[in-house]
């Protein structure tokens, strides 16, 4: 694979609002292997970001340890990047977000990095709804370490090297349903129709976005038998319906049969408009998504699509009051009490 | 000639923890700040909420002696439990006061030692009704018997409860009761005062009476901490918890009543370092506080904060390991753990605090030096300094100091800087520039990672790349030695073969430890560490002494390691002085240490 990416591009690439091409949105070539779902995944990122003319440098992409978290280099390069430690970006996440909350933050991970040594920091940070985007590429292996299978392969997966999985997984987008979160999504790297309206919407949401996405791992879990390969995912893929988010300044136009369509206004003004839903699917209905969830498993499917929203959510910063002006932009004037408070303090000590 | 007995005694009060004891205590021993004496409580308590015994040591000293003293001259023992224990601990010629509702067991009479009983149970139940009363004011009681005993201001006690339950006068007036109940009780039954007493002085000044680790989350409130991660642990608990009770009096935006500032208490201190090295990665000044089995927890982190050149603040408050150890007991014990925390090839800034004035301003401090330095700061407290009260000097600020947010550029920078690197040492100092995620539009992002990167922050597996970049954070290291905190030296010149080196807690019983020493014909130079890197005063200090001896609270002479490894000096003339039974060390200890070294080359 060459290192070397073309610096031409296209001059009539079609220009946000900010005047910027994707260009703008792209990060150093991947070194991840040909075909990787991951790389579809980025380029989805890239592509939200490009549609909500979301400025690069007002994002700040987070991840942990693995291929999954190797992506932030592949994509938004003029954003501050942070490849932290294996399992832990949701903490590193926490404390930027407490920083500065008029960042959009994007945190990528894996199902190693997530459901095993990070799910103690992945169910805390859903539990304080802290405002961000949480992907888990999820492949159901551990690539970078040539293939074993991760906490989330399904029970009866065949290896690469033809072992069983004999496990019961852990189901990602139940578990965040389960523990509160306040918007839940599933998707399938192959599907950028389905996933780059699922980020958008995730980045307008105003809480803890979760997009679990199933993303094949080409060299070590694309093989027969795999539950996690490109065919079985595509012969198993079921749809909510199709989710798409509308800007603000856009009319709404009913393009869907009237009963069949719900609209869900988010809080930047935006409308996240679902389509063609499923018949007694209700975006708001946490059970009933739980429910939908188990029922697609049994069926041994998988259910795509935006699961659940709630519409209003209470954030960190709201949660516990913290100041509406990003806490790093705030001046020793306002930090330091000074001597005269501190004449005080001693007198009380006395 | 004076009195040697006047204010100069050491009292222990054995009680039950969970029964109200501590502010009792603590209300005896500010009474005696107050009349201008010199006091020294510690407050030695189980790792258990209720039901198991706890002691208070109380430590009168009129020639200002703060470290903890062996030997009770006192004992106010309302515990059965402790008690065959507690009446073995008087000294000689000292008083037993206990809860004589219950007569002694024989085998519990010295005739070394006068007992004072008072049927403090008893009178409890004849007075007051509610049986939370009834336990608490058992406490004051002996609080006013002890006022009668030793000479305490009555109106001193007094007007200390008017300011503890101001404006609940109820509250006041059966406090007052109670006391007046012990007073009454020794005036009936015992002569007093007793030899052993007090005499008001002013010996205090201006001195204030604090526990390190509020004063610790009173100078991350002055340092300008906004982002607070944090798990419980004790001893390091109250840190947080002193900030939070600053941080709602003094960083309430007056026209929203939003805070300016925002702590989260972590799942696990993996999570509170994590979110630490976020929130200052994203340019806000943000600490945590843990103990050792903490701080184990976080070296993962520390390496990547040190790697990746993160400024983060990091408070120490070291307790008795390994492992849980004795949670609730004292020790310096993390000293390498710390200074190498990570795998790889790591050092990290220390800083060593011995009184809560340098708690205040050594935290303070710590945020500065994260930002210039860009990595982590640890302040190596214990649990002794943090979560005993202490005499200490008043906390002062300067109001004219600037913070120093150190190398860091702005959008007008980076817009006439041709390129911008991360990694690269534009001064000569180590230190390179960093930028604050969204500064500006396209210049100045660049990859935070833990992984190698060139001076420009990509990614790299170039073996002289990485090579270059860990000499460059030893320029850093270098630079970091004549930033850090300097040691302070005892005396202009040397004028003794043998110096002591101490730092943190030990400092008072070492200063102790050279006057007793120096009564009986042996001087000392000395040096008090206050910081790892060591300067090279450090390294003069130990080449210019035939012997030096060490003082610290481990077993393993950690800090004398870090000095051997550290710098080149013999370590044969480096010899330990040792104290690791979880309680402060003593002045006592000291001396016999070091004269077990010293007698043979004497004689």
């Amino acid at each position: 694979m060459t290192y070397i990416r073309p610096k031409f591009r296209h001059p009539d690439l079609p220009k946000n609002d900010l005047g910027y091409t994707t260009k703008e949105y792209e990060g150093s070539l991947s070194t991840l292997c040909a075909g990787c779902g991951h790389d579809s995944i980025s380029a989805s990122i890239i592509e939200a970001c490009f549609e909500l003319s979301i400025p690069p440098h007002r994002i700040a992409k987070l991840s942990g340890i693995g291929c999954s978290s190797k992506t932030p280099t592949y994509f938004l390069g003029n954003s501050h990047g942070f490849n932290s430690v294996h399992g832990r970006m949701p903490s590193v996440a926490t404390g930027a977000n407490m920083a500065n909350r008029e960042l959009t933050y994007i945190g990528v991970s894996g199902d190693g990095d997530t459901a095993s040594i990070g799910m103690g920091q992945f169910v805390h940070v859903i539990r304080r709804n802290l405002n961000m985007v949480y992907i888990v590429m999820n492949n159901g292996c551990y690539g970078l370490t040539k293939g074993q299978d991760s906490a989330t392969a399904d029970e009866g997966s065949k290896s690469k090297a033809g072992s069983v999985n004999p496990f019961q997984p852990i189901d990602l987008a139940g578990l965040a349903l389960e523990l509160g979160a306040s918007f839940v999504a599933q998707s399938f790297s192959g599907d950028k129709q389905q996933l780059i309206p699922l980020i958008k919407a995730a980045i307008s949401h105003q809480g803890f976005a979760f997009i679990n996405v199933i993303s094949p791992c080409v060299t070590f879990n694309n093989n027969p038998g795999s539950t996690k390969s490109y065919d079985y995912v595509r012969e198993h893929i079921e749809s909510t319906g199709k989710t798409d988010l509308v800007p603000e300044k856009t009319e709404i136009l009913t393009s869907y049969e009237s009963g069949t369509g719900t609209n869900v206004m988010m809080h930047d003004g935006t409308y996240i408009r679902l389509e063609k839903l499923a018949s007694n699917r209700n975006p708001f209905d946490r059970m009933g998504a739980m429910n939908a969830l188990q029922n697609a498993r049994n069926r041994s499917e998988i259910l795509t699509g935006l699961l659940f929203v709630e519409k209003e959510t209470e954030n960190l910063h709201q949660t516990i009051n913290s100041s509406d002006r990003p806490l790093n932009t705030l001046m020793q004037e306002e930090l330091c009490p000074g001597s005269s408070v501190l004449a005080d303090i001693n007198d009380e000590l006395r | 000639m004076p009195n040697s007995k006047v204010n100069n005694f050491v009292i222990r009060f054995a009680n039950v923890n969970g029964t109200g004891s501590a502010s009792a205590n603590y209300l005896f021993a500010k009474a005696i700040f107050r009349m201008g004496v010199p006091v020294t409580p510690k407050n030695i308590f189980p790792s258990n909420i209720q039901g198991l015994p706890t002691w208070y040591d109380v430590r009168v000293s009129e020639k200002g002696y703060l470290g903890r003293r062996e030997g009770v001259d006192i004992m106010v023992c309302v515990n059965p439990q402790s008690m065959p224990d507690d009446v073995r601990s008087v000294r000689s010629g000292g008083y037993f006061i206990y809860d004589s509702t219950k007569a002694l067991h024989p085998e519990l009479i010295r005739n070394d030692v006068t007992y004072i009983g008072m049927p403090l149970m008893e009178m409890c139940l004849r007075e007051f009704t509610d049986p939370r009363q009834r336990q608490l004011f058992k406490n004051i009681i002996y609080v006013g018997a002890l006022a009668a005993l030793l000479d305490i201001e009555f109106e001193v006690l007094e007007q200390l409860l008017a300011e503890q339950f101001e404006g609940k006068e109820k509250l006041i007036g059966l406090n007052i009761k109670a006391l007046k109940l012990g007073v009454q009780y020794i005036n009936d039954n015992f002569s007093f005062p007793l030899e052993i007493r007090l005499e008001r002085r002013d010996l205090v000044g201006d001195k204030i009476l604090v526990d390190g680790n509020s004063a610790c989350g009173l100078g991350a409130v002055y340092g300008g901490a906004t982002v607070v991660a944090w798990y419980p642990i004790t001893p390091s608990t109250s840190v947080v918890e002193g900030f939070e009770t600053y941080a709602k009096k003094l960083r309430i935006d007056p026209e929203t009543g939003k805070k300016n500032f925002a702590i989260v208490q972590a799942e696990d201190e993996l999570a509170a370092i994590g979110m630490v090295i976020g929130a200052n990665w994203n340019g806000a000044r943000s600490f945590t506080a843990t103990s050792g089995p903490g701080l184990s927890l976080m070296n993962e982190f520390l390496g990547l904060a040190y790697f990746a050149e993160i400024p983060t603040v990091l408070i120490d408050v070291q307790r008795t390991g390994p492992s849980t150890g004795m949670p609730t007991r004292t020790q310096q014990s993390d000293i390498l753990l710390a200074a190498y925390a990570s795998h790889g090839d790591t050092k990290q800034v220390l800083i060593f605090p011995s009184t809560p004035k340098e708690c205040f301003e050594m935290t303070a401090e710590s945020f500065d030096l994260a930002e210039l330095l860009q990595t982590p700061i640890i302040l190596m407290t214990d649990l002794d300094l943090g979560m005993n009260d202490h005499m200490s000097e008043p906390f002062v600020w300067d109001d004219n100091k600037q913070y120093n947010r150190g190398k860091v550029l702005d959008a007008q920078q980076l817009e006439e800087l041709p390129r911008f690197g991360r990694y690269l040492d534009v001064d000569g100092d180590g230190i390179t520039y960093r930028t604050i995620p969204g500064t500006h539009p396209t210049k100045g992002s660049f990859f935070t990672r833990g992984t190698s990167r060139d001076e420009y922050a990509a990614y790299t597996e170039d073996g002289s790349v990485y090579a270059r970049n860990m000499e460059r954070l030893l320029k850093k290291w270098d630079t970091a030695k004549n930033i850090v905190p300097a040691p302070v030296l005892y005396q202009s010149e040397n004028k003794s073969p043998y110096g002591l080196i101490f730092f943190g807690t030990s400092t008072y019983s070492a200063e102790e430890a050279m006057d007793d020493m120096e009564a009986s014909g042996i001087v000392f130079d000395a040096m008090r560490l206050k910081s790892f890197p060591f300067n090279k005063t450090v390294e003069d200090f130990i080449h210019s002494h035939e012997m030096v001896f060490i003082i610290e609270q481990n077993r393993d002479a950690q800090m004398r390691s870090l000095l051997i490894n550290e710098l080149n000096v013999n370590p044969q003339k480096m010899i330990s002085v040792l104290n690791f039974d979880g309680m402060p060390i003593t002045a006592q200890f000291i001396t016999s240490q070091i004269n077990k070294t010293l007698s043979p080359a004497i004689n």
